[in-house]
C-alpha cells in the first residue's frame, strides 16, 4: 500500500478517536481512518482541536464513486507537526448526503462546491452550495461513473490502445 | 458624512485586462466600493478529472501542462511522484536533480509572471511585466532547448524526465543564474522605492496567519501572511532536503508581501538551481517502467509545492490501465476562498491588486 | 437553414430577440456628406498652402519672407487686404490661414506623436515596436486611421444615440481652442488674449462635459465610472493647477500667453528654476487632466478597462486617442509657455526660427509624459484625490502668498534685476524643499524603509505557532520602525 512520507497510521488514528468519540469511527487502514458520514463534522473538528493531532488545514477534498458508493477523502494538515491525516466518509449511492465541514475549515468552502458540482454529493450546512464549474440545469454530475451511461458511454479505459482484447501485455 | 448610493452590479470579467484569462467575478458595487464579490469560473473547464479516467497514466501527462499553464513543470512533477509513489517506482539520482533544475526554473519564470502582472494590475502600463518577461523568456528558452516546448512542457515522465538536457543547456543555464540575482535585486528595489507601489500594495487584501491556514492557502498566499510552510522543508521530494535554502515569510499578509515572498523565493530558488547544477550526478535521466503500467489497486497522494501552492495529485487506481481517479487539489482556486474576505469593502481598485497578489491561473482553477 | 436564413429570421423576430446586443446598422448613410466633408478639407488645405506660398514669396509685395517670422508675413498679408478690400476679409482670411494652420499642425503633431510614442515606449519596454508598415514603421499611425475608419461603428444598445455621437467631435474644441492661443512666435499668436491664462484654464475644464456626456451615454458601468472618476479629478485638479499659475502672473506682471513669454524672452530667465513647486504642481495636476500615469486612474486600463470610451469603437475612438495626444501636447506647450520661455531660447530665437525653438521645448515636454507611462504605477482615487487637496492646494496657495510677497518686494527694490531674481529664485528653491518636507511631515507623512519590509527568511517550517513565534522575535524590530 503507498503512504506518503508524513502520512500518520490510520489506525493509530482511529485509535484516539475512540477514545473520544467511540461510535464515530467506521474502519481504519494503515492509510486512512474512515468515519461515519453524519458525524464527519464532529469528526474533524475535534482533529482540528487535539493539540497532538493538530488538523489545521484541510489539505484536500475530493470524492470517489465506487459506484456502489461514494467515498469523500479528506486530506487534514497538520502544519505545526507536519503529518498528513486522511479521513474518509462513505456514503451511500442513492441520496448522498453529508454535514459540511465548512464550520471547522473555511478552505473547504470550494472544494466541497466542486465535490458538489461535480459528484452531486449535498452538502448540509454549507452557505453557498451552488455548481462550481459547471451551469445551474448542468445535466448530472460528469464525475460520476455512470454518467452518460445512457448514451451507451461507459466509463474507464479497458486494456491498453496497442492490447489484444483478453491478453494484458506487459 | 457618508453618501449613500443605489448599489449596482459590475462584471469584470471574463474578458477584462486583469482577470488574467477567462475567470469573472460579478460585484455589487456601491460607487467604488465593493458591497459584495461573487467568482463564477467554469469558463475554461476542460473535464480534465473526468478525461483522465480514460486515459493512460502517461497520457495523463500533458494535462498537468495544461491545467496550471504557467507552471507545467511543477503541474508534471507533481503527477509523475504521484504515480511513482502509487506503482512503485523508483527514479534515478539525475532524474531527482534534473526534476528539480526544472521544477524550480519554472517557480523563476512564474513568479516573474505573477509579480510582472501584480504591477500592471497597479497601473504600472507594463513596464515591469515586460523585463520580468524577459528573463522568463530565457528561461522557455532553456525549456525549449531541453525539451522543445516551452509552455505546455510535458518533460517530466513517470521514472524520471524525458530527455537529457543537451550540452549547451548547461552553460546558458549557468549563465542565466549569474545575471538572475543582479535583476532580481534592481527590480525589487525599483518597485520597492516606488512610494506609489508601497501605497498601492501595503494593507491591501490583508490575510492573518490563522485565516490563512483554516481557508487551506498556499503557497506564497499562506507564506505572506507568516507562516512558514513549505513543502519542499516539509515533505522533502525529490531531494529537496540537499539542498540549503530559506523559506521567505511575510509579515503583514498584504499583497505587498506576496510580491516580495516571490521575489526572495525567486532568489532562493536561484541559489537552489545552481546547487543542482553543481552537483548534478552522473547516471540514467530515467528509469525503465512497463509500457503497459497496471499499478496495483490503491490510492496515492503527492504534493508539490507549485509556484502557486500545494499542487496536490490525488490518484486511485483499481489496478486498470488508467487512474480510477484523478483529482488536482489546484491552489489558484483554494486560494480564491478568501477573495470575498479580501474584497468586499475595498475599493475597485484595491480588490484588482487583492486578485492580482493572489495570482491566479483560470486553467488550474477550471481544468 | 443557412447562417443568412437562421440571422433573417432572428431579425423578423425583432430588436428584443436579437441575441447580439448590436444593431445591424448602426451608421445611417452618410457617405455623400463625407466625401463632400473630407474634398472641402482637401480644398482648405491646398488654398492654405496656395495662399501661404504665395505670402511668403512675395509674389504680393516683391518682398521675399524670411521662414523665421510667420507672423511678419502674415501681418503683411493683411495690411496689403486691408488697403484693397473690406476689414472682414482680411480678418477671415487670416483667420482661416490660422485655423488651417493649427489643424494641419494638430493632424500632423497626432500622426507623429503615435508613432514617437509607441516607439518611445517600446524602447523602455524593452520592445521594438511599430516597425513594419513604412520606413521605422512611420506609416503606423496612417495605417491605424485607415483600419479605424474602415472599422464599423457599433452603438451599444440602450445608449442615448445623439448624446453617443457628440462627445468624440466636442472633445475636439476645447484642444483646439487652447491650441489656437499658443504664442509660437514673437508675432505667431492666432488668439492673442490680454487674458490668456484665464481663457485656457477656462476652456481647457470644458472637455469634461464631453467626457461626461461620453460616459453617461454609453449604457455601460465602466464607462460611468470612468467618467464619475474624470470629474471627481477634474473639479480637484482644477483647482490646483489653476493657483500654480497665479504665481507666474505675479512674477510677470502678464496675463497673456505672448506676454509671459516675452518676460522671459527679456529677461534671459525661464520661469521653471523661478517657480519650481508651481512647475511641479501644474505639471501633475495636468497629468491628472490628461488621464495620464501615474495618474490615468479614468481610464485605468486594469481597473475599468478603458474608462468613459469603453463602448466607443472605430474612428470616434481614434479620436478619443488622437485627442488624449492632442491634449498632451497642449499641456506641454503650456508648460513650455508658461515655464520653460516658450519661443525664447537665451538669444538663439535670432538665428533660429522660434516656433521650431518651440517645438523642440514641447517635444521635451511630452517625452517627459511618456517616460511617465513608462515608469509608474498608478495611484488610487482616493490617494489621487487626498494628494491634491492635502498636499497640492494648501503648498500652491502657501506658494502664491510668497511669491506675492517676493514681488511686491521686488518691485519696490531699487536693485538690478539680476539681484532680485537670483535672490527669488534661490529663496523658491530653498523653499520648495523645506514646504514640501515640512508639509508631508506634519501631515503624518514617513517615507517607507525597505529594510524592514523585506520577508523574514526560516528555514524551519511550521504553522500557527511558528508563525506566531516568528511574529514575536519581530515584534521589537518592527516596533522602531512603525
Amino acid at each position: 500500500m503507498p503512504r506518503g512520507p508524513r502520512q500518520l497510521d490510520g489506525r493509530e488514528v482511529a485509535q484516539r478517536l475512540r477514545a473520544a468519540m467511540p461510535d464515530a469511527v467506521a474502519g481504519a487502514t494503515d492509510e486512512w481512518v474512515e468515519v461515519a458520514a453524519p458525524r464527519v463534522a464532529e469528526v474533524l473538528r475535534w482533529l482540528h482541536d487535539d493539540p497532538a493531532l493538530d488538523a489545521a488545514q484541510l489539505s484536500s477534498l475530493c470524492s470517489v464513486d465506487r459506484y456502489d458508493r461514494f467515498e469523500l477523502v479528506y486530506h487534514l494538515q497538520s502544519l505545526d507537526q507536519n503529518h498528513l491525516i486522511v479521513v474518509k466518509a462513505v456514503l451511500d449511492r442513492e441520496q448522498p448526503s453529508l454535514p459540511s465541514v465548512y464550520g471547522v475549515y473555511r478552505g473547504a468552502l470550494l472544494q466541497e462546491r466542486e465535490v458538489y458540482d461535480l459528484m452531486g454529493i449535498h452538502f448540509e450546512g454549507h452557505p453557498d452550495l451552488r455548481r462550481l464549474f459547471l451551469w445551474e440545469g448542468f445535466p448530472g454530475h460528469p464525475l460520476r461513473k455512470n454518467f452518460l451511461q445512457i448514451a451507451g458511454h461507459h466509463p474507464g479505459l479497458p486494456r491498453f490502445p496497442f492490447e489484444e482484447p483478453g491478453k494484458q501485455a506487459r | 458624512m457618508t453618501a449613500a448610493s443605489e448599489p449596482y452590479v459590475l462584471n469584470i470579467g471574463p474578458q477584462h485586462p486583469s482577470t488574467h484569462g477567462v475567470f469573472r467575478v460579478r460585484v455589487v458595487m456601491d460607487g467604488e466600493r465593493i458591497r459584495d464579490i461573487d467568482m463564477i469560473v467554469g469558463y475554461l473547464h476542460r473535464s480534465m478529472e473526468k478525461l483522465a479516467e480514460e486515459r493512460t497514466y502517461t497520457q495523463n501527462i500533458p494535462f498537468t501542462d495544461r491545467a496550471d499553464y504557467l507552471a507545467a513543470m511543477s503541474g508534471n512533477l507533481g503527477y509523475c511522484l504521484a504515480v511513482e509513489q502509487l506503482a512503485g517506482v523508483e527514479v534515478p539520482e539525475r532524474a531527482s536533480y534534473l526534476r528539480v533544475i526544472f521544477a524550480e526554473l519554472q517557480r523563476i519564470a512564474s513568479h516573474a509572471m505573477a509579480n510582472g502582472q501584480l504591477v500592471s494590475d497597479a497601473g504600472a502600463w507594463q513596464t515591469p511585466l515586460l523585463y520580468m518577461w524577459r528573463e522568463r523568456e530565457k528561461i522557455l528558452d532553456l525549456f525549449e532547448m531541453t525539451c522543445g516546448a516551452r509552455l505546455t512542457t510535458n518533460y517530466m515522465r513517470i521514472g524520471g524526465v524525458a530527455f537529457d538536457p543537451p550540452p549547451e543547456f548547461f552553460p546558458a543555464a549557468s549563465a542565466l543564474l549569474d545575471e538572475l540575482p543582479a535583476r532580481i535585486a534592481e527590480y525589487t528595489e525599483l518597485l520597492v522605492d516606488n512610494e506609489i507601489f508601497l501605497a498601492r500594495t501595503r494593507n491591501v487584501g490583508v490575510i492573518s496567519a490563522a485565516d490563512a491556514i483554516n481557508a487551506s492557502l498556499a503557497g506564497p498566499m499562506l507564506r505572506g501572511s507568516g507562516v512558514p510552510w513549505d513543502l519542499r522543508k516539509a515533505e522533502p521530494y525529490c531531494g529537496y532536503d540537499r539542498f540549503d535554502f530559506a523559506v521567505p515569510v511575510g509579515r503583514a499578509g498584504d499583497a505587498y508581501d506576496r510580491f516580495m515572498v516571490r521575489m526572495e523565493e525567486v532568489r532562493q530558488s536561484v541559489g537552489i538551481v545552481r546547487q543542482a547544477l553543481d552537483g548534478l550526478p552522473p547516471g540514467a535521466h530515467k528509469t525503465d517502467i512497463p509500457l503497459a503500467l497496471r499499478p496495483e489497486p490503491g490510492e496515492a497522494y503527492a504534493r508539490v509545492e507549485g509556484p502557486r501552492g500545494e499542487l496536490g495529485f490525488y490518484l486511485v487506481s483499481d489496478g486498470g490501465p488508467a487512474p480510477y481517479r484523478f483529482h488536482i487539489r489546484a491552489p489558484s482556486l483554494i486560494n480564491l476562498t478568501l477573495l470575498r474576505e479580501m474584497a468586499v469593502g475595498a475599493s475597485l481598485p484595491d480588490a484588482i491588486v487583492a486578485l492580482g497578489s493572489i495570482d491566479i491561473v483560470v486553467g488550474e482553477i477550471d481544468r | 437553414m443557412s447562417r443568412f436564413a437562421a440571422w433573417q429570421a432572428l431579425r423578423a423576430m425583432g430588436p428584443a430577440s436579437f441575441p447580439i446586443g448590436v444593431r445591424a446598422r448602426a451608421v445611417p448613410r452618410l457617405r455623400g456628406l463625407r466625401v463632400a466633408g473630407a474634398l472641402a478639407a482637401l480644398v482648405l488645405v491646398a488654398v492654405s498652402i496656395a495662399i501661404g506660398v504665395v505670402v511668403v514669396s512675395g509674389v504680393l509685395d516683391g518682398r521675399w519672407y524670411d521662414l523665421r517670422d510667420l507672423g511678419i508675413a502674415m501681418a503683411h498679408l493683411r495690411g496689403r487686404l486691408d488697403e484693397r478690400f473690406d476689414p472682414a476679409v482680411s480678418y477671415v482670411a487670416s483667420a482661416l490661414i490660422g485655423a488651417t494652420g493649427i489643424l494641419g499642425f494638430v493632424g500632423l503633431v497626432l500622426l507623429v506623436l503615435v508613432w514617437v510614442e509607441r516607439r518611445v515606449l517600446a524602447r523602455m519596454q524593452i520592445r521594438r515596436g511599430p516597425n513594419r508598415v513604412g520606413p521605422f514603421g512611420l506609416l503606423q499611425p496612417v495605417a491605424d486611421a485607415i483600419k479605424l475608419i474602415q472599422k464599423e461603428t457599433i452603438i451599444p444598445r440602450g445608449a442615448d444615440r445623439l448624446m453617443y455621437y457628440l462627445p468624440p467631435l466636442l472633445v475636439f474644441i476645447p484642444l483646439m481652442l487652447v491650441m489656437g492661443a499658443l504664442p509660437w512666435a514673437p508675432r505667431m499668436i492666432y488668439l492673442d488674449l490680454n487674458v490668456g491664462v484665464l481663457y485656457v484654464i477656462a476652456v481647457s475644464s470644458l472637455s469634461t462635459l464631453a467626457i461626461f456626456m461620453a460616459g453617461w451615454s454609453s449604457n455601460n458601468h465602466y464607462a460611468l465610472l470612468g467618467a464619475m472618476r474624470t470629474i471627481a479629478m477634474m473639479i480637484s485638479y482644477e483647482i490646483p493647477q489653476s493657483i500654480a499659475l497665479l504665481p507666474v502672473v505675479l512674477i510677470t506682471g502678464s496675463m497673456s500667453l505672448g506676454g509671459i513669454v516675452e518676460w522671459q524672452a527679456d529677461h534671459n530667465l525661464w520661469l521653471a528654476p523661478m517657480l519650481p513647486l508651481a512647475l511641479f504642481t501644474f505639471f501633475f495636476a495636468s497629468t491628472a487632466e490628461l488621464n495620464r500615469t501615474p495618474n490615468d486612474i479614468a481610464e485605468a486600463e486594469s481597473e475599468i478597462i478603458a474608462g468613459f470610451h469603453t463602448e466607443y469603437s472605430g474612428m470616434k475612438f481614434g479620436l478619443y486617442y488622437a485627442v488624449e495626444m492632442g491634449n498632451a501636447t497642449a499641456v506641454a506647450a503650456l508648460v513650455t509657455t508658461m515655464f520653460l520661455g516658450g519661443w525664447s531660447a537665451f538669444g538663439l530665437e535670432e538665428w533660429v526660427p522660434p516656433y521650431a525653438i518651440f517645438a523642440v521645448k514641447v517635444s521635451a515636454v511630452y517625452f517627459l509624459f511618456i517616460w511617465l507611462r513608462g515608469t509608474l504605477p498608478r495611484f488610487r482615487l482616493d490617494q489621487l484625490m487626498a494628494f491634491a487637496w492635502k498636499y497640492l492646494i494648501p503648498l500652491s496657495i502657501l506658494n502664491t502668498f510668497v511669491v506675492a510677497v517676493e514681488s511686491s518686494i521686488a518691485a519696490r527694490w531699487e536693485v538690478a534685476g539680476v539681484v532680485s531674481l537670483g535672490l527669488i529664485t534661490l529663496f523658491n528653491l530653498g523653499f520648495t524643499i523645506v514646504a514640501a518636507r515640512a508639509w508631508t511631515r506634519a501631515l503624518g507623512y514617513r517615507p517607507q524603509r525597505e529594510r524592514l519590509l523585506r520577508p523574514r527568511l526560516t528555514t524551519a517550517v511550521g504553522g500557527l505557532l511558528a508563525a506566531q513565534r516568528l511574529q514575536r522575535e519581530a515584534t521589537p524590530d518592527s516596533a522602531s520602525g512603525a
